[in-house]
């Protein structure tokens, strides 16, 4: 089955993001496909590169990290909720005139329109955090 | 695309408070953009979204009715709202927007049932 995850929590905030990940690993683990992994809301500081937990918690954006290179997912984050929230890529940086951009490595900024283009080619949608 | 599904957008929170309901209109638009059939439900809080008179400039927020009221220009005009949310804050089709239709229960059980996608904000 083809999967796409839409993620609304932040890491830390909310263990949303958490079960997002884990259920990620799961389907992969399972032999199923995932489409397209979509940040919404507070969930963009999934994309975040400069989020510094304490060494005994889980770093989330790293493993999301991770896991994409691992199996060569598509991790796209709102780019409306993100610019709002300060999680900005060198574009996006450059376009507000900001001193620095953070978004990590392996994810890209992106339109509404690639949560729906997900919802319309998986064979579900599973929403975290909403 | 070549593929088409129907969307069904349940719209949960109140207008102001978090970001949920802006999240939702932005959702149904966009999908609506990419010309797959979409309609919303309006349930417990969310509800509130479509009183009208409206004034949240006090908290520094935009006017959702705005966005509200631009949905049947991007053919978004199946709009539903659940009967219990409607009586147990005292309202009536007369406080809203927007034309809608109350649904029962089990109106919202087949509404969700005759969807291909449902997103929860």
């Amino acid at each position: 089955m083809i999967f796409s995850l839409l993620v609304y929590g932040a890491p830390h905030s909310h263990q949303a993001a958490e079960s997002a990940y884990r259920f990620a690993v799961s389907a992969l683990n399972q032999g199923h496909g995932i489409h397209r992994i979509f940040f919404y809301g507070d969930g963009v500081h999934n994309g975040s590169a400069l989020a510094s937990p304490p060494q005994d918690e889980c770093d989330l954006p790293a493993r999301w990290q991770a896991l994409a290179e691992q199996h060569e997912l598509d991790l796209v984050v709102c780019i409306a909720a993100a610019v709002r929230r300060g999680v900005l890529d060198a574009n996006e940086a450059l376009r507000y005139e900001k001193p620095a951009h953070n978004l990590r490595a392996g994810f890209e900024l992106s339109g509404l329109g690639q949560l729906a283009e997900a919802a319309i080619q998986s064979d579900r949608l599973i929403t975290f955090g909403a | 695309m070549s593929k088409s599904k129907s969307f069904l957008i349940i719209s949960r929170r109140p207008p102001y408070g978090s970001s949920h309901a802006r999240d939702a209109l932005d959702t149904a638009l966009t999908t609506a953009v990419f010309e797959q059939p979409v309609a919303i439900l309006f349930q417990g809080d969310g509800v509130y979204q479509l009183l009208s008179g409206q004034e949240p400039g006090g908290v520094r927020q935009k006017n959702l009715s705005a966005t509200l009221s631009a949905l049947p220009m991007y053919d978004i005009d199946r709009l539903y709202v659940c009967a219990r949310a409607m009586a147990q804050r005292g309202l009536d089709q007369n406080d809203l927007v927007l034309p809608v239709e109350v649904l029962d229960d089990a109106g919202i059980a087949g509404l969700i049932r005759n969807h291909d996608v449902v997103m929860n904000f």
